[in-house]
């Protein structure tokens, strides 16, 4: 029945605008001719204008960011939104020099660097042998780790402080790198021991029979099968610990080492920059523009990989 | 063989563990112990105190009010994000106008939505945090702005620094951040229910709204399920924290209006020296966030659906 008097598809023409007014409730009205093309196109011209709405709500914010960037301080303070009157780029460089923008780009570059890798080949080791092996305690260090996500991170942040503090590793790189490793455990070895089961066991079995011993088969053979969840948990990872503010804000309290997303809170609420908009605007797009342009690039890789693990 | 293997079990299981359990595990397990303690965090010294703490917690005026707060948004943003993401996840993916050889589709330009929404997820939540910080200026803000250049020139709040409002705003910070996310991952639940199922409801007669409630919804139930824990776990932990940190003014205020509870944590740890009164709290905290797990899983229980 729905198939003949579905509308023709000419967009935006009401084929049978019906006798019913626009917005009625469609549900409980008698089925009949011009029923759908009256619910159709109201409920299209509704969620079609929300759709839209919501978009320009997220994409607006972010070009008022980069407009501001390139104006006056002046311009910003007249017209939140007058465009700028010439691209003021020297913002830019205030803002990666004077701001330490560019040294607290450095920081994120390495901590990061160091705790992906970390994350990565820990929490693949400890997968791997949860997923693939049977003995006594398995379930119990796997569900450990698998609690930790649930946990609120605050709690144990407060005891962390005071026994990083005496063994000195408070407020230094390594120590920020190692605690970003421990928290990105939990989500990492739930994934990628899901990911390991799924995973064929003959070849492992195969790489065995020719006389290769466990750790080598690990490297040689499994890692390398299991690198789309790399890839994926990698991804999460990264902008985790690319974005993490909590952690640094509680641990890392040293202004010279700070991390991009600390530096940018201390220059928008500290005194001295105070009057300095348009550079924290610069500040913020240097901030923001990497990640941007990394997701457009790899929109497909960013998706699965944060999506992956709430799916099943 | 065997022997081998427990070796190698063990090998590739000690660097991670010994981590974890350094800086994970034990201080967990410290803080629960040191909030029967007076410890202050300034001093090495400390007596057990019994429940001295706790007794304080339960007449503390700021902690009910950050447990209120935490709680309101425990409740509120997991309903407004997912409401938003399914709705719009719906009429991408479902809601589109019917073609020819198709019973369902999605709207035009699904792509460039699901593109977009996802933009805030890839950004540091202190980068949002401080955009819309300025975004709700009264004076210079982009918002106000905007409601001059429409003409609402009466219509200027103090966004922030009205305490019926703040806690508002920041809701909305973090509605803005997550709807996206939430979109992306309803979409990929969606576009994995058989196409039948939607022809067969469209035979029957059914409406967007009814096949909305009785096939797309009970279907996704399980994403749905995760999604609730996911935004309560956000709403109770570090995201909370960043926002209210970074964003309200104080920061907890304008009169302790949108104070949370990990922020009250911190607070009283790291500015007031009362570090076993903040694991006090912050075990309030886990309380409070094993006990909203617990009631999720146990509301949300069904029989799984296969298809």
């Amino acid at each position: 029945m729905k198939t003949t008097d579905t509308p023709p598809a000419v967009p935006g023409a009401p084929a049978v605008p019906g006798p019913r007014t626009p917005g009625a409730p469609a549900g409980d009205a008698p089925a009949g001719t011009g029923r759908k093309g009256g619910e159709g196109t109201v409920l299209n011209v509704f969620s079609h204008g929300m759709l839209i709405l919501w978009a320009v709500m997220v994409v607006l914010p972010l070009l008022w960011a980069v407009m501001s960037s390139f104006k006056t301080d002046a311009g910003i303070f007249d017209e939140p939104w007058g465009l700028p009157d010439t691209l003021h780029f020297e913002n830019w460089g205030r803002a990666w020099t004077e701001a330490h923008m560019g040294e607290y780009f450095l920081n994120t570059l390495v901590v990061v660097a160091g705790s992906l890798v970390g994350t990565l080949l820990l929490g693949s080791m400890a997968a791997y042998v949860l997923a693939r092996f049977e003995f006594p305690g398995n379930r119990f260090i796997y569900f450990l780790f698998v609690g930790g996500m649930s946990f609120p991170v605050m709690l144990a942040l407060v005891p962390l402080f005071f026994v990083m503090e005496n063994t000195g590793l408070l407020n230094t790189i390594h120590g920020l790198i190692l605690v970003y490793i421990a928290y990105s455990l939990p989500f990492t070895v739930f994934f990628l021991t899901s990911f390991f089961r799924t995973l064929p066991t003959s070849i492992a079995e195969a790489a065995m029979l020719d006389g290769a011993s466990h750790t080598r088969t690990f490297f040689q053979v499994m890692l390398p099968l299991a690198r789309p969840g790399l890839i994926s948990v990698g991804i999460f990872n990264f902008l985790g610990q690319w974005n993490q503010y909590m952690l640094p804000t509680v641990l890392n309290t040293d202004p010279e080492k700070r991390v991009l997303a600390q530096g940018l809170v201390e220059l928008s609420t500290s005194q001295g920059y105070k009057g300095d908009y348009s550079g924290l605007f610069a500040g913020l797009v240097i901030a923001m523009l990497p990640v941007l342009a990394a997701y457009i690039v790899f929109q497909r890789q960013v998706v699965t990989g944060l999506t992956a693990g709430a799916v099943k | 063989m065997q022997h081998g293997k427990y070796r190698f079990i063990i090998g590739f299981l000690a660097a991670p563990l010994a981590l974890y359990a350094v800086f994970v595990i034990w201080p967990f397990i410290q803080s629960i112990y040191y909030s029967f303690t007076d410890w202050t965090g300034l001093s090495p010294e400390f007596s057990m105190v019994g429940f001295a703490n706790y007794t304080k917690m339960f007449q503390d005026e700021v902690f009910w009010k950050s447990l209120q707060h935490s709680v309101v948004l425990l409740l509120v943003l997991p309903v407004i994000t997912l409401g938003l993401a399914l709705f719009f996840a719906f009429m991408i993916n479902v809601g589109g106008r019917r073609r020819k050889g198709a019973a369902v589709g999605g709207v035009r330009g699904s792509g460039f939505y699901k593109i977009a929404y996802f933009f805030p997820q890839v950004l540091s939540i202190a980068i949002v945090a401080i955009l819309f910080q300025f975004a709700y200026d009264p004076a210079q803000g982009m918002i106000n702005g905007a409601l001059r250049t429409v003409g609402l020139d009466g219509l200027q709040p103090n966004w922030l620094g009205d305490p019926g409002l703040a806690l508002w705003c920041i809701t909305a910070v973090l509605v803005w951040c997550t709807v996206g996310f939430f979109v992306v991952l309803f979409s990929a639940g969606m576009a994995s229910i058989p196409r039948d199922f939607y022809e067969a409801a469209l035979l029957d007669g059914a409406s967007r709204v009814t096949t909305f409630f009785r096939i797309t919804l009970p279907l996704l139930w399980d994403t749905v399920q995760s999604g609730w824990v996911y935004m309560g776990i956000l709403a109770l932990g570090a995201e909370a924290f960043a926002v209210v940190h970074i964003m309200s003014i104080g920061p907890g205020g304008p009169d302790y209006a949108t104070t949370v509870l990990p922020l009250y944590v911190y607070q009283a740890a790291f500015r007031d020296g009362q570090a076993a009164y903040a694991t006090t709290i912050g075990v309030a905290l886990l309380v409070v966030t094993l006990a909203f797990a617990a009631v999720v899983m146990r509301l949300g229980r069904r029989e799984r659906l296969e298809f």
